[in-house]
Parts: structure tokens; C-alpha cells; sequence
């Protein structure tokens, strides 16, 4: 048995430890959110934060996760409302189909967290392990700048009508 | 309580036959207070009734006691943003306010939705009048309602905002009216009136698609992520030499690996569209059955297998350059004299084009349930299907398990990416069998390397082009001999060359023809087939062309259009050179062609009309001297007439070219001895964001029907780019991808 923080949750869990983070997210805790895409951390479709920092969960074994806190994308919002990051994601109509969108978000989170006002050459450098496949790249971009020029707050995320509309 | 709920039921029952239960109302507000809970109960009365029967389209609005609209959205949503397009589209014509628009995904139905698929930039151009009736019975219906309840005349009533007003001022609103306006008569379809244009409130604007925020929230629910109780995981491994046949497995070894519930070999029909020999685990976890696959060793029968070489399809292609194919398409004036006549220019060329993966982000998955009865006509089957043709469950469950409609459920699933992949169902057929061997749900996994293996491969080709222009620099003959693939006898998706394939209708002096090489790689549709490559050819060599005479590319592909007119008046499949001419003049002045460029810089221009669209692009590039390519810019200008949803539209086009490069930078399938050599992204490359281009989009809203835009913005790509290097450089890009020719991004 091992225990494993997701989310500010502690879960008790009887896997192999060489089973990788990714796998247990969604099959043993049970959040999908954290995407599955190659395997070999190519892609970042599966990016969670380990302590805050950004790995990529389909090449992490659980072994190696300990007592540190793995945050995911069903974590970034609280109740005081979604993510910045989140809410300028649905402002800038980022996603199409959406299924890298989990890993954008939690690395342009990190990236954030680091450097709130990033530069052009540092958001390609801290964005350029999560490929989408729709071409958001624009608007990928244009949520980070978004979130940096401070126009998001947090907000409820029930309220997201002008957001949607806006 | 009770009674009021009688009342209703019996209100609901008069009226089923009339309104046909094209809205279905689920409670009211105002003076009769029903409380929610009896929504259930009149859905569950319609699902009895006569209505299900019914072919009528009339399920795809319901309003609830609070002023609450849900739409439904009848269409498989990859990415292309249909589930938000089509509600845009009723919300509008029945006066609804998009915020107080809900939408859900439909079940599978075609008697209650029509055919629900996704697939060819279709869907609008096709649903477009059905989703406007939709909405415009509705307003009609609560039209009535509000003349009804109000006492006045329907003419003096405007429905708009989510309410019906009359011109004293006087409303109700659509929560209000829900009662009433479900025992007004369904009105005659023929005298419904659509709104104008410029009525539009929600048409043309810029909407967030309905999923986004379950999506920023990591909430929403792709295939792959469908969890059912008991749920077992599997993976399916196929031979790599593709239609191998298993000989044995090392089976009981696999079975005691940890996590292992068992594996066992599927005997295949042989067709990869259905079902492959393989030889299927299923664990207790994805990661179970991914790790001991690890440890199968297969011996496989490859003598019917693939041996399908990309480097034996070159050399034969290459020697055929110059030549003409056995299979004519046209033979129109006479190209020989033109290149006779010593005062033309006469060129020749060779364009070659790789086999290329669709590659989505979620790799193929399927969820299957099969639950055995007691004997096979007890059996049922529910399946969980991200797919671009949800029904074909159906058709597989009947044609390969033998089971009748009534005994399958299928659940519509958002797809990470299609791109005319999902359009091929032994994903699903996979799951299916593996569920009814194991006989508990099963959730079929496919690894990225399953993906790239397997796909049904947009085909590659190779194109001999001649052409000659006249003294005056303009275009006098145009030849293409288009080598394709042959599948089974019939020609792959794409390996298709019509005789009205631009420039042949435009010029004088055409001559076409087909070769198709054999091969046994599966190859389907990939975003715009066909077109993606032949753009590529024809408007280089265009582009060759006008540099030949020494005209500009811009004024020389004007002068190819000529006048104005459409070669067949009425269909949107055709070829309008009116609208190509606006758009390439758009995109010409919006790139500022014409303006000075840096030294090692260009701009590159080309059009391509493919699926009902007119699409021009400018790409403005820099070289280095290591052939390290810079795309700056790429300036887009379409016209598929009036635009649904500004934003997804701008999306898609975007999408388009960022694929269009990357594709055209880097990606390349090729296959020796049947196998596919390429197996995850480290050597299948798509473009990331540091070599993403700015993307600008501008619309023509021409007043012809709006037709789709999933496919049409990517052809042009590839020669636009391809014509700026040459601008830029003058070295002119002849094949693709454009790594092999020492390029870097």
C-alpha cells in the first residue's frame, strides 16, 4: 500500500510503484482530466505539478511521487473561484478540441507562478514540451498574456455566462 | 399534486400528435406552478408515445420553468465546433437569448436528429435549414402562446431575448409561455419564414465553445475517459507487418503477469476497417496491460501481410516522370502544340508528396460493454464511442456481432482530434470482441505507437507537371500526370485528380492522367483529401510558371480566374471565380503584397478551392543560410459565406495552417517490408509553439449559403509557403516534407 497526495487528498492505493503518476490519476483516484498522449513525455498532454512544479506524470512512477502534493487540473480551481489561468483560457476561446488543454493549462500555470509577466522567448521555452495538435499556439499565448496583464480575476466559476459571451 | 401532473400528462397526450413532440416542454412558471420533478415523467411519456416514431426532426428544444433553453446538439463534436455552431443556429431563429442557452449532446437517433456524423466540412452547409426550422417553429409556436395568453393578434408580437413582446410592451417570457406554447399547433413547415441577416444577434458573433470551461476544468469527457462500474482495460496488439496473421503467442505466459485478467488471440477477417488478427490483454489496469504486453512474443504469418515500400514507390513513381498514365481524365485543346510553339515557355516538374498520420492527440480508444444473455438474441451491447459516425455502432453490432438495433446503446463521446481518422470503426470493433470474450465492460486503449502503426494513412503521391505560358506571359497549356494508390483495386481517399481540378476549366489547352500504384496500407480521408496535396503541386508550379514568364503571381492568378462567373451555377462544390478573385485580392492587400522585402525574406501566395470553400494565403517567410525557415506571418482570407460562430471559424482556419506547416515542415510515414517505421513523436514531429506563425484571418460574408470550414484553410498552405522560400530564396520546393531537403523550423 502506498499513500499518494492528489489535490490536497491523501489516497491509500495498492499499485505496482513502477506504475507511472499518470495512470494511477486516472485509473486508481479517478480524474481524467490528466491526459494520456504518447507516453514518453513528448506531447505534455499529461503535465501535473509535483509540488508546484511541472512534470510530465506518463514517464513519473509513483515511487518517486513520496509525500509530495500533486496538483492537477481538477485541483486549479477553489472556492473562491476557477484559475486565472482557467478563466482566461475560456475568455480566449482557447481550446478546440481540447484534449491538450489539461496539460497547457498546468504549464502555463507553473510558468506563471515563476515569471508573472513572461516574455515571448520565455513562454516558448516553458511552453514548447505540450503540442497541440488543433494549432491553438495563438491563443495559448494570448491566455498567458492575458493572465499577465492582470485583466483576469478569480471568479465564480458558476458565473461564467459573460465570460462566454463576453 | 397528482392531478396536476395527470393534467399535464393529458395535455401533453392531446397535443403529441400535432406538436409531434418537436418541443418538449419540461415545466412551467406563472399562475401553474409544476415543479421540476415532473419533467421526467413527460420525457418518459414521449419516449412511450408515437412520437419516437415519428421521422419528424422535433427533438432538439426543450424549455424548463426558469427560462432555461436547452438545445440539443445532434452532431459528434472533434474539435470542429459543431456542439456549439448548430444550437448558435436555432438559438438565433427561435428569438433565445444565448445566455440562457444550455446545450447538451443528443443521443443516437437518426429518426429523431437526422444523420448525426461529422465529416467532409459538411455538417453546416447540410443542417443549416434543418437547425433554422427548428428554431423558427419554436419562435412560431411561442408566438402563438404569447397571442394566446395575452389576447392580441400574432402579428403585433416580436420574439426576441428570450421573450415574446408585445408592441405595447407588454411580455412573457419564454419560461412563462413553456406551458402554453406545447398545445399550440406545429406550424407547416413551408410557412416558416427565416430571419434576415442583419436581424442576426447570435449568427456571426463570437461564442466560447459550450465545453470550454468543463474542459479548462479538466471535466470534460473524451472517450478515453469513460469509467463504468467493473470496468476492465485492455490493449490489442496487431501484427506490424499490417494483416499478419497470428501463428501462436506466448498466451499463458502473459496471463500470470501481474494485473493480468486475461489475453487471448482474436481471429481477424482479414479487412483492416473491421477486424485484425491480434491478440488482445486485459488487465485491472491500463498500465497492467501495456506492461505485459511488453513480454508477448508473437510469431506471425506474414504472407498475406503488407510489403508495401515507400522507397519502391519512388523509384517507380520517379521513373514515370514525364510520361503520361494509362487512365485519362482530359484531353482539351491541344497542350502538344502549345508546347510546340518555340514562343511559349514550356516547364516541366516532378512534385512528390509522403503518406502522412492523422495523429490526434487522444489516441484511438473504445469502451464496450457486451453482456451476454441467455442465449444470442438476449445479448445487448452499450458502447462508448468517440467517433466521427456514432450509428455505425449499429451497423458493426449487426454485421460482425449479429446484433439487432434494439440490443445495442451507444453513447456519443467528445473525440481529442479526428481529422478524418474516426471515421473507421475496428477500434471499435476490437473493443467489442474483447468485451464479449471476457464478457465484463472493457476500455480499449490504443498506445501512441498502436496509432501510428495502425492509422488509415492519408496516401502519399507524386505529380508530373508541365505546363506553357506565351509570349505575353500568360497561361496557354497545363499538364498533370497524377500517380496515386491503388487499395483492393479502387483508388485510396485522396488518389483522385478531376477533370474540373483547377487550372483545367481556366486554360485553354489541358491534358490529365492517372497511374495508381497497388499497395495494402490502409489510407482514408485526412483533412481536405486530395486537395491537401494537389494544392501543393498546382499552385507551385503556377507559382514556377509566372516566374518563368516573369509576371507577378498575384496578377498572373487573377488573369488564370478571368471573368467572373461560376463554371456550375448553383452547386457550392463549384469552382466560383469571383469569389477566388476577392479573396486572393484580400489576402494580396491585407499581406501588403507588392511591399519591399529584406534580403533572404518572401512572400508567397497561393488559392485552392476544396470543399465549398474559396481560400487564399500569403506567407511571409525568412530563410538563413542554413536553410532555417522563419514563418512570421500567414495572412488567410475566406469565403464560405455568412460565418456561424466568428471564433470557431477563426479557429479552424488557424488550426488549419498551423497543420498545413507542420505537416508540410516535418511529418513523413514511410513503410518497408509493410511496416510502418515511424512510432511516436520523437520521430514524427509536429510543430510546437516557438515555430507557430502569427495567424491573421479576414472574412468575405458573401451572401451564398455557409458551407464548412474544417478542411478548406489547409490546402493553400503548403504552397504558400513553398512559393515564399522560393521568393525568398529561389530554391523552389518540389517535395515535402521540407526537413528532407535540409530544412529547420
Amino acid at each position: 500500500m502506498m499513500k499518494l497526495s492528489v489535490n490536497g487528498q491523501t489516497h491509500t492505493l495498492d499499485v505496482d510503484p513502477e506504475t507511472p503518476l499518470l495512470w494511477v490519476i486516472r485509473e486508481n483516484v479517478g480524474l481524467t482530466g490528466t491526459k494520456f498522449g504518447c507516453g514518453i513525455a513528448q506531447c505534455g498532454a499529461c503535465t501535473v505539478h509535483i509540488d508546484g512544479k511541472p512534470v510530465r506524470s506518463c514517464v513519473t512512477p509513483i515511487s518517486a511521487v513520496g509525500n509530495s502534493e500533486v496538483t492537477t487540473i481538477e485541483g486549479l480551481a477553489d472556492e473562491s473561484g476557477l484559475h486565472p489561468v482557467q478563466q482566461a483560457w475560456i475568455a480566449e476561446q482557447v481550446p478546440q478540441c481540447g484534449y491538450c488543454q489539461s496539460g497547457q493549462i498546468m504549464s502555463a500555470v507553473a510558468l506563471l507562478r515563476d515569471s508573472p509577466d513572461p516574455t515571448d522567448a520565455e513562454i516558448d521555452a516553458a511552453m514548447q514540451g505540450n503540442v497541440c495538435r488543433c494549432g491553438m499556439y495563438q491563443r495559448i499565448k494570448r491566455g498567458i498574456k492575458r493572465v499577465a496583464s492582470g485583466e483576469v480575476q478569480f471568479f465564480d466559476p458558476k458565473s461564467d455566462i459573460e465570460v462566454q459571451h463576453g | 399534486m397528482s392531478d396536476l401532473i395527470e393534467s399535464v400528462k393529458a395535455a401533453v397526450s392531446q397535443h403529441k400528435v400535432n406538436r409531434r413532440g418537436f418541443l418538449k416542454l419540461t415545466g412551467i412558471a406563472g399562475s401553474g406552478f409544476i415543479i421540476a420533478s415532473i419533467a421526467p415523467l413527460i420525457m418518459a411519456e414521449e419516449n412511450l408515445g408515437t412520437l419516437v416514431g415519428s421521422a419528424e426532426l422535433n427533438a432538439f428544444v426543450e424549455i424548463s420553468s426558469d427560462g432555461t433553453i436547452t438545445i440539443y446538439s445532434s452532431n459528434p463534436e472533434m474539435g470542429q465546433g459543431i456542439k456549439t455552431a448548430l444550437p448558435m443556429i436555432i438559438a438565433e431563429e427561435m428569438g433565445a437569448k444565448w445566455e440562457d442557452v444550455k446545450v447538451l449532446q443528443s443521443s443516437v437517433d437518426a429518426t429523431r436528429f437526422g444523420p448525426q456524423q461529422a465529416g467532409g466540412s459538411t455538417t453546416v452547409p447540410r443542417t443549416f435549414d434543418q437547425m433554422r426550422r427548428m428554431g423558427a417553429s419554436a419562435r412560431e409556436m411561442l408566438r402563438s402562446a404569447g397571442s394566446e395568453a395575452m389576447e392580441v393578434s400574432r402579428d403585433e408580437l416580436k420574439v426576441a431575448e428570450s421573450k415574446v413582446t408585445h408592441t405595447t410592451g407588454k411580455f412573457l417570457t419564454f419560461g412563462q409561455l413553456a406551458a402554453l406554447a406545447i398545445r399550440q399547433k406545429v406550424p407547416d413547415e413551408d410557412s416558416l419564414m427565416f430571419k434576415a441577416r442583419e436581424d442576426y444577434t447570435i449568427i456571426g458573433t463570437s461564442v466560447s465553445g459550450v465545453d470550454n470551461m468543463m474542459i479548462s476544468t479538466g471535466l470534460a469527457l473524451f472517450g478515453i475517459d469513460t469509467r463504468v462500474p467493473e470496468m476492465l482495460y485492455a490493449c490489442y496488439q496487431k501484427c506490424p507487418a499490417i494483416g499478419g496473421k497470428v501463428v501462436k503467442a506466448n498466451i499463458d505466459e502473459i496471463r500470470k503477469l501481474p494485473g493480468v485478467v486475461d489475453a487471448f488471440v482474436l481471429d481477424g477477417n482479414d479487412d483492416p476497417r473491421q477486424l485484425l488478427d491480434g491478440v488482445a490483454i486485459v488487465g485491472t489496469s491500463t498500465w497492467a496491460a501495456f506492461s505485459a504486453r511488453n513480454s508477448l512474443e508473437v510469431q506471425w504469418d506474414e504472407s498475406s501481410a503488407s510489403k508495401d515500400s515507400w522507397s519502391g514507390l519512388v523509384e517507380r513513381a520517379t521513373q514515370l516522370h514525364g510520361t503520361r498514365g494509362k487512365e485519362l481524365v482530359i484531353d482539351k485543346g491541344d497542350v502538344k502544340e502549345a508546347y510546340a510553339n518555340p514562343e511559349n515557355t514550356t516547364l516541366e516538374a516532378f512534385y512528390e508528396y509522403p503518406f502522412v498520420s492523422h495523429f490526434t492527440m487522444e489516441p484511438m480508444n473504445c469502451t464496450a460493454h457486451y453482456r451476454k444473455g441467455s442465449d444470442a438474441s438476449n445479448d445487448s451491447l452499450e458502447l462508448w464511442l468517440p467517433t466521427q459516425g456514432p450509428a455505425r455502432g449499429y451497423q458493426i453490432a449487426k454485421s460482425m456481432f449479429g446484433l439487432e438495433e434494439d440490443q445495442v446503446t451507444i453513447h456519443m463521446m467528445r473525440m481529442g482530434g479526428s481529422f478524418g481518422r474516426r471515421v473507421y470503426f475496428e477500434y471499435i470493433a476490437e473493443a467489442i470482441a474483447i468485451s464479449k470474450q471476457v464478457n465484463k465492460p472493457v476500455k480499449l486503449t490504443w498506445s501512441r505507437e498502436d496509432d501510428l502503426h495502425h492509422d488509415f494513412y492519408r496516401s502519399g503521391g507524386f505529380q508530373s507537371v508541365k505546363g506553357s505560358v506565351d509570349k505575353q506571359g500568360r497561361l496557354i497549356a497545363f499538364e498533370d500526370h497524377f500517380m496515386g494508390m491503388n487499395y483492393d483495386g479502387r483508388p485510396v481517399s485522396g488518389s483522385r485528380f478531376p477533370d474540373t481540378e483547377f487550372p483545367i476549366l481556366n486554360v485553354k489547352n489541358a491534358h490529365a492522367s492517372k497511374t495508381f500504384f497497388d499497395i495494402k496500407t490502409p489510407c482514408g480521408p485526412w483533412r481536405a483529401p486530395g486537395s491537401n496535396t494537389t494544392a501543393f503541386v498546382v499552385q507551385s508550379f503556377l507559382d514556377e510558371l509566372s516566374h518563368a514568364a516573369g509576371r507577378d503571381y498575384l496578377e498572373f492568378l487573377l488573369e488564370i480566374m478571368g471573368e467572373r462567373r461560376w463554371f456550375e451555377e448553383g452547386n457550392v462544390r463549384s469552382l466560383n471565380t469571383g469569389r477566388a478573385a476577392d479573396v486572393i485580392k484580400l489576402a494580396a492587400k491585407e499581406a501588403g503584397w507588392g511591399k519591399s522585402m529584406p534580403k533572404g525574406s518572401g512572400l508567397g501566395l497561393a488559392f485552392y478551392f476544396s470543399h465549398a470553400g474559396h481560400i487564399a494565403e500569403v506567407a511571409e517567410v525568412s530563410v538563413d543560410k542554413n536553410r532555417h525557415l522563419t514563418v512570421h506571418k500567414v495572412t488567410v482570407a475566406v469565403d464560405v459565406g455568412p460565418i456561424i460562430n466568428m471564433s470557431g471559424a477563426t479557429s479552424q482556419v488557424e488550426g488549419a495552417v498551423i497543420d498545413g506547416l507542420s505537416t508540410m515542415m516535418a511529418q513523413k510515414i514511410t513503410m518497408e517490408a509493410g511496416r510502418i517505421q515511424q512510432d511516436n513523436f520523437h520521430n514524427y514531429e509536429v510543430l510546437r509553439i516557438p515555430d507557430s506563425p502569427r495567424v491573421d484571418v479576414h472574412f468575405i460574408q458573401s451572401d451564398f449559403g455557409p458551407t464548412g470550414l474544417g478542411e478548406p484553410a489547409l490546402p493553400p498552405l503548403a504552397p504558400a509557403v513553398g512559393n515564399a522560400i522560393f521568393a525568398a530564396t529561389g530554391h523552389r520546393v518540389r517535395k515535402m516534407p521540407l526537413s528532407e531537403q535540409g530544412y529547420t523550423i
